[in-house]
């Protein structure tokens, strides 16, 4: 690290740095490692004002039309998971990107890799779970590509989905509007998706199979944004996917220049993904989610906006989760089911099983 | 969810408290051995609800933060070997030996696969008999007795292209080893659970009786720990120095016996390097001659690298309960969870991570709002 002590006298420790000379799991984790490589690698090359806001979509104007356009690599494994699969998630997770920003998705592309050997009946499911989850968010595919790679290169099919849509005139959501007062809304339980796909992975067997939460935002966003119209009180929309709830807060705080402060017993979280996170020593609050949004709402339309995403079925098991702050700016802050307070960090590296 | 929402319940906590400010009349240090039970503390900001007479100093029990430097050097020369399928607990992927760790070994191409269990590693040689499959045996008490079923299973079922690079620890001589160092301040221990719910307490008595000092089993909630603390507060303010047992739920006196005598059929105790603290005598496990067979070092003729570990790095006295992670000066600095310097770092359970994750004031760039 570059801030490392140089004064003598610092402890000499009995470790070295391992040296960051390749690319690890962990940075594709959604966490700490993930943004230095955006920070480090990416951001310098591409400069430009709509990459510059890091939100979930870019919008840019075009002829006075104000277009969001999204892209999402898929890579899950095992392909079919219960609650989905990786042809839904493709679809659901580039609608909801743009959905973030406010936009009404209008046309997806979708680009396949696959694995030399892969079986076309497989294929084909996928492509069946694509066309039915784009026929359901009212989007169409309107273009698309096919690579194939040597037998070992790939692992059975990875699919890309790039999406367009409209945001409407004045409607500015970016993670860097979140402002002190601010309520923190969750449109319901988180976990759902780490769990479901981590138990097939592991060949963990639960009491009751946890679901993926796979699921289109956009028409929950859309009755979202109906509350209160001409004075827009919603400032800003995250999907907590990868790295979970604890990521998507720390990025908001972070650009938003706030502090966020939310209630452990206002999360909700479902009792099998809690029985599945003590078994497997994880933090619900770091697991992945495939069909929620946080939503940071003025005080005054919190209630409103509340029972907006209640009415809506994506939002029955809405909270009001926490505040934002002007204290403590960048930092999450959770008060435990004991009053106490401590510290949300944003995930480092993988969230890997604790042993004992 | 039951077992756990009335063990993080406020309304018991606050009466807890309560009972534990009314008792309290001098200052007392505390210690928990295990790292899930620092973990718990940290997370829960337990020692910031207790009177501030009572001061909690955070052992070594994190399994991961001990390895010695030598054990992960062997292990990452095996697991470079393009036979080799190297199954490891997750936690043990970050932690770094002399110049890498596994994560970075896995990133050039080493078949590194994380598990929850040695079973699933032999399920792996099972399925793989073209390869060699290795599992890293880590731990404490607690992990040993799945340890040695690996290896005693693999024995039974004559599978062999699986073996065990073996650095199991023990509880017992490392609190021997705390209490009779010079400078030790610790007045009174929770001691570890899971360790307890495998070996029994009785193991811990003579300690208590030898050096006067009274040891409670705990659990790993957060009633659980102050029911702990109230009970060590108890024995230290009435003067009594005994084993009582605040985990009943899991823990007897004798502990789980066909554990222990699997552990004993498959493992001898041996002297062991502990990373940050070292050697302790007769403080680790390791394969009996008759499964030598099934010992990565022996299979693979690992060399020895002697690792050598600088003594004035602030972790050892940080594992030994000295020093606190934030007296540290490379705390949340140099030294991260991304780039651990230091042991107690390196693992979710180890001290200075969990105050690098939930308490961070030393950093200067946030701060926790009470």
């Amino acid at each position: 690290m570059s801030d490392e002590p140089k004064t003598p006298g610092s402890p000499s420790c009995p470790t070295p740095l391992p040296a960051k000379d390749r690319v690890l799991l962990g940075h594709g984790s959604g966490g700490r490692l993930s943004a230095e490589l955006i920070r480090e690698v990416f951001l310098p090359a591409f400069q430009n004002p709509a990459l510059a806001r890091l939100d979930d979509q870019a919008v840019v104007a075009v002829n006075g039309m104000r277009l969001a356009f999204t892209t999402d690599s898929f890579v899950v494994k095992p392909l079919f998971f219960p609650g989905g699969d990786i042809g839904s998630l493709a679809v659901h997770g580039t609608v909801n990107d743009l959905a973030m920003g406010g936009a009404q998705p209008l046309f997806l592309s979708v680009a396949f890799i696959l694995e030399e050997g892969l079986p076309i009946e497989t294929l084909q499911r996928v492509v069946a779970s694509l066309h039915r989850a784009a026929s359901q968010c009212g989007v169409e595919i309107v273009t698309g590509d096919t690579k194939v790679v040597e037998r070992g290169s790939g692992d059975e099919l990875f699919i890309n989905t790039s999406g367009v849509g409209v945001v409407p005139e004045g409607l500015c959501l970016s993670a860097d509007q979140a402002r002190p007062g601010d309520r923190v809304l969750l449109s319901g339980s988180i976990g759902e998706h780490g769990i479901a796909v981590m138990a097939q992975r592991e060949g963990l067997e639960f009491e009751s199979a946890v679901e993926s939460d796979s699921a289109p935002l956009h028409t929950l966003v859309a009755a979202m944004l109906e509350v209160d119209r001409e004075r827009r009180p919603i400032h800003c929309l995250r999907d907590p996917t990868r790295g979970g709830l604890s990521s998507a807060l720390n990025e908001i705080a972070a650009q938003s220049r706030v502090g966020i402060t939310i209630e452990e017993r206002a999360v909700p979280v479902r009792e099998e993904v809690k029985g599945a996170c003590e078994l497997l020593g994880l933090d619900p609050l770091y697991v992945a989610n495939e069909g929620k949004l946080v939503a940071f709402v003025e005080p005054d339309a919190a209630e409103p906006v509340l029972a907006a995403m209640r009415a809506h079925p994506l939002g029955r098991r809405a909270q009001i989760i926490g505040t934002v702050t002007q204290s403590n700016p960048a930092t999450v802050s959770m008060r435990t089911a004991l009053g106490t307070t401590r510290i949300v960090d944003m995930l480092s590296g993988d969230q890997l099983p604790r042993i004992c | 969810m039951k077992y756990i929402d009335e063990y993080r319940d406020e309304r018991i906590a606050r009466a807890l408290i309560g009972e534990i400010s009314r008792r309290v009349t001098r200052p007392w240090v505390l210690m928990e051995i295990c790292g899930g039970q620092t973990h718990t503390l940290m997370r829960y900001g337990i020692d910031e609800m207790l009177p501030a007479k009572i001061e909690l100093v955070h052992g070594p029990g994190c399994p991961v933060c001990v390895t010695p430097l030598e054990s992960i050097d062997k292990a990452l020369q095996i697991a470079s070997r393009p036979e080799v399928i190297f199954a490891s607990y997750g936690d043990m992927l970050r932690v770094p030996g002399s110049h890498t760790d596994l994560l970075h070994v896995k990133a050039m191409g080493a078949d590194v696969r994380v598990v929850y269990s040695p079973l699933e590693a032999l399920k792996i040689a099972r399925a793989h008999p073209e390869r060699r499959v290795v599992f890293f045996g880590i731990g404490f008490e607690t992990t040993a007795p799945a340890n040695a079923m690996a290896v005693w299973q693999a024995k039974q079922e004559g599978l062999e292209n699986f073996s065990m690079l073996v650095s199991l620890v023990l509880v017992p001589p490392a609190i021997r080893l705390l209490l009779s160092s010079v400078g030790n301040r610790v007045q009174g221990f929770i001691a570890p659970g899971h360790v307890c719910t495998v070996m029994g307490y009785w193991q811990y008595e003579a300690l208590s009786r030898e050096f006067r000092v009274p040891m409670v089993v705990g659990g790993f909630e957060p009633i659980d720990l102050l029911e702990a603390i109230s009970m060590l507060i108890s024995q230290l303010e009435s003067g009594r120095a005994e084993v009582e047992n605040q985990y009943a739920r899991s823990v007897s006196r004798e502990g789980n016996r066909p554990a222990q005598q699997m552990m004993e059929r498959v493992f001898e105790v041996c002297d062991r390097k502990w990373r940050g603290i070292g050697p302790v005598a007769q403080s680790g496990l390791r394969l009996r001659p008759e499964f030598a067979a099934y010992d990565a070092e022996r299979v693979f003729e690992v060399t020895e690298a002697g690792a050598a570990e600088p003594n004035e790095c602030l972790s050892a006295q940080v594992l030994l309960g000295v020093k606190k992670p934030t007296d540290c000066p490379a705390f949340g600095h140099g030294c991260t969870p991304e780039s651990p310097l230091g042991a107690p770092m390196v693992s979710s359970e180890g001290a200075c991570a969990a105050y690098y994750r939930y308490r961070r004031q030393a950093v200067g760039t946030c701060e926790v709002p009470r």
